[in-house]
């Protein structure tokens, strides 16, 4: 599949994943490689850190605005808060919305209906995508358990408020997430025991409670091979014509294991994972010069593009019922 | 001057709160540190939150609960390790039918739809209710120390503000109003709360305010006891005898949050007692640059694919240290300890005496 298909099969994005995985990185580099491919993106951050801006060398953090990140790619942060406060002016309460949000009231209202936050916040996404606010939208969704929260908002609310505007609303995003053709789901993880196990259940949980189309997983952080590392330093020294400080040999060994074992406990991971989760799996490389900023950014934008180049065309595959737990 | 180690903590303090982002190994860390103390003879209650699942079973924890279990009863260590896994709903539960005048009233609110979305839904509830707990088992003479874990929520030190934004919540005044319809009193209710509440029972149905009027008048008499009890846990935070383990990996995003956090504790007039960097690569005792001279100098050659990766390892190991420097220099007076990149999960409490092992090797270690 090339990069521009495989964005084209839905305008939505939702990336997800455990916390610590990577997933704001993710976000950075799909909106990055989109936009490669000649298609405009808006990335959304839904838990605003600052990680997103940083990715693209921007130093201040996203605000309600959307911003132009990098060529063809925007950004903007969206909270639960912005999306109240937005729904309240569209209802006609403007002026009195950030006070009612500062008096507590909200509050009440809020735990009183489950999911209403999360159904304000997807409901601004869904709006977002019939306006066609840009070819391809990244939502950079909660962390860890949160996302399911996030994701089965819909359902929960549909079950508790039987009508009114909510409603309508929490049917519009079902109807979204339901729906492979505009939105889809992007799992991350690290090829690490935890958060495999965690990637698994999350998927299964929004399969089946969701209706969720989940797109390829990304396994992030991959160290990138070496051959070689097998050999004996002195060995090779020898065979290199040199000499060897003295403690060189044993250090040059003990970095070598150390890489070897990694790798190998990542492939353990990885395989695992595929046995669990018969999704096809993005990969993507460990960088060890330096934190992510643009340069980096399009590094991983283009692995992510050449592992998805290994994904067959066709509709996402369904996961075996009743497998996985 | 010499900051007290992680050592000096679990012997001498009676509540250690891990607090840090999420996926950095707060709960690992919790449950060395309970071991560690158990080790040197005090008898120590972690109480963890949400555990990765083997992690759970390590502990011997296999589901929610409001009660202590004590591990492994043989002698393994001079001390006690007991563990608990945090019920919010129970332990909640728990402080309504303590607060309650009557069954009567404890039986209204716990039925209340309101009331039993508020554990899912109220944010910093867990933050609140992990306080509370550690408040009663700070009080319960079976233990000496109380290891916390805290909720892995972006803003994970949500439990400073939980008791006050819990009060507040109680205490709202649009729904106190509403429960005495007077006439005085609805003259009382601003233009702005009426609007507000008509469009509410517009957009979410009229239910959601009569669930909460009915919770409301449930809950009418136990303000001042819930109040009450919330400044005692905001009281033991800034006890001395509390002492709080920012918990971090050496990464940007994580570092940034432990900035964050820190900073937050520092304004509740608290501060870090020890910082510990989780996952942090070796260095080979390389630097990247001469490493990666060699590896080109060698090109073609065996020896090159091993600088290559020297080189590799040491710049991450740089990358790492810096960010060390950066959040070691901002909790000042903290003892920094660093914890290797381990290769497996921790899996069974060997796991975590080796992890204890390391949290306690050294207080000043590698800042």
């Amino acid at each position: 599949m090339d990069p521009a298909g495989f964005c084209r099969q839905a305008r939505v994005f939702i990336v997800a994943g455990k916390g610590g995985v990577g997933k704001t990185t993710v976000s950075a580099a799909l909106a990055r490689m989109a936009a490669t491919a000649g298609l405009t993106s808006l990335v959304v951050e839904v838990e605003p850190s600052g990680g997103l801006a940083a990715a693209f060398g921007r130093a201040e953090p996203l605000g309600y605005d959307p911003v132009e990140l990098a060529p063809g790619v925007h950004g903007r942060a969206l909270t639960a808060d912005d999306a109240l406060v937005e729904y309240l002016q569209d209802h006609g309460m403007g002026r009195l919305s950030r006070r009612l949000l500062s008096s507590g009231a909200v509050d009440v209202v809020a735990t009183a209906t489950p999911g209403i936050k999360d159904i304000l916040v997807l409901g601004k996404v869904k709006a977002l995508e019939r306006s066609a606010a840009a070819d391809v939208i990244v939502v950079d969704a909660p962390a860890a358990g949160h996302a399911v929260r996030f994701l089965t908002s819909a359902a929960g609310l549909l079950d508790a408020v039987r009508s009114g505007p909510i409603r309508a609303q929490a049917e519009d995003v079902a109807g979204l997430l339901g729906d492979p053709d505009r939105c889809q789901v992007l799992l991350v993880t690290l090829a690490e025991e935890t958060p495999v196990n965690e990637v698994v259940e999350t998927a299964y949980t929004l399969e089946d409670r969701v209706g969720v189309t989940l797109a390829p997983v990304v396994v992030n952080g991959l160290y990138p091979g070496v051959d070689g590392l097998e050999v004996d330093p002195e060995e090779a020294a020898r065979a290199a014509g040199t000499h060897l400080r003295p403690g060189e040999a044993a250090s040059l060994a003990q970095a070598a294991a150390f890489r070897r074992s990694r790798a190998h406990l990542q492939a353990e991971q990885v395989a695992r994972l595929a046995d669990a989760l018969p999704l096809p799996q993005l990969r993507l490389p460990l960088l060890f010069s330096a934190e992510v900023g643009p340069p980096e950014l399009d590094v991983l934008a283009g692995h992510l593009a050449a592992e998805i180049g290994t994904v067959a065309v066709g509709p996402p595959p369904e996961l075996p019922a009743d497998a996985g737990r | 001057m010499s900051s007290p180690g992680l050592a000096d903590l679990v012997a001498e303090k009676s509540v250690v709160i891990c607090c840090g982002p999420g996926g950095v190994g707060k709960t690992t860390t919790a449950g060395a540190l309970g071991i560690a103390a158990a080790g040197s003879g005090r008898r120590a209650c972690v109480v963890t939150i949400d555990p990765a699942k083997r992690l759970a079973d390590a502990l011997g924890l296999d589901e929610l609960s409001d009660t202590p279990r004590r591990i492994d009863d043989g002698d393994r260590w001079p001390g006690e390790l007991w563990a608990l896994m945090l019920d919010t709903r129970s332990t909640f539960d728990a402080l309504i039918s303590r607060y309650a005048e009557s069954p009567e009233q404890a039986q209204g609110i716990l039925s209340n739809r309101l009331y039993r979305n508020i554990t899912g839904a109220l944010s910093g509830t867990q933050e609140y209710m992990a306080m509370e707990k550690l408040y009663e088992l700070h009080q319960d003479d079976r233990f000496d120390l109380v290891v916390v874990d805290t909720p892995p929520s972006r803003n994970a030190l949500d439990f400073l503000d939980a008791p006050r934004r819990l009060g507040r919540f109680l205490d709202n005044r649009v729904f106190r109003i509403l429960m005495t319809p007077t006439r005085a009193y609805l003259k009382a209710v601003s233009v702005a709360t009426q609007t507000f509440l008509r469009t509410v029972s517009k957009v979410v149905g009229a239910d959601v305010i009569a669930d909460a009027v009915a919770f409301f008048r449930a809950f009418e008499g136990m303000e001042q006891g819930f109040r009450d009890r919330a400044q005692a846990v905001e009281a033991l935070l800034s006890d001395e005898t509390v002492a709080f383990a920012l918990v971090v990996t050496p990464r940007r995003d994580a570092v940034a949050e432990g900035l964050f956090f820190a900073a937050k504790l520092a304004d509740s007039g608290l501060s870090v007692d020890a910082l510990v960097i989780n996952r942090a690569h070796p260095a080979f005792g390389a630097s990247p640059g001469p490493d990666r001279a060699r590896a080109a100098s060698l090109a073609g050659t065996p020896l090159a694919p091993l600088y290559a990766n020297r080189a590799d390892l040491a710049e991450l190991a740089e990358r790492e240290r810096r960010h060390i420097a950066t959040v070691a220099a901002d909790v000042d007076g903290a003892s920094v300890v660093t914890v290797p990149f381990l290769a497996d999960d921790v899996h069974d409490i060997a796991g975590l005496e080796e992890i204890a092992a390391l949290l306690l090797a050294d207080g000043e270690g590698s800042g």
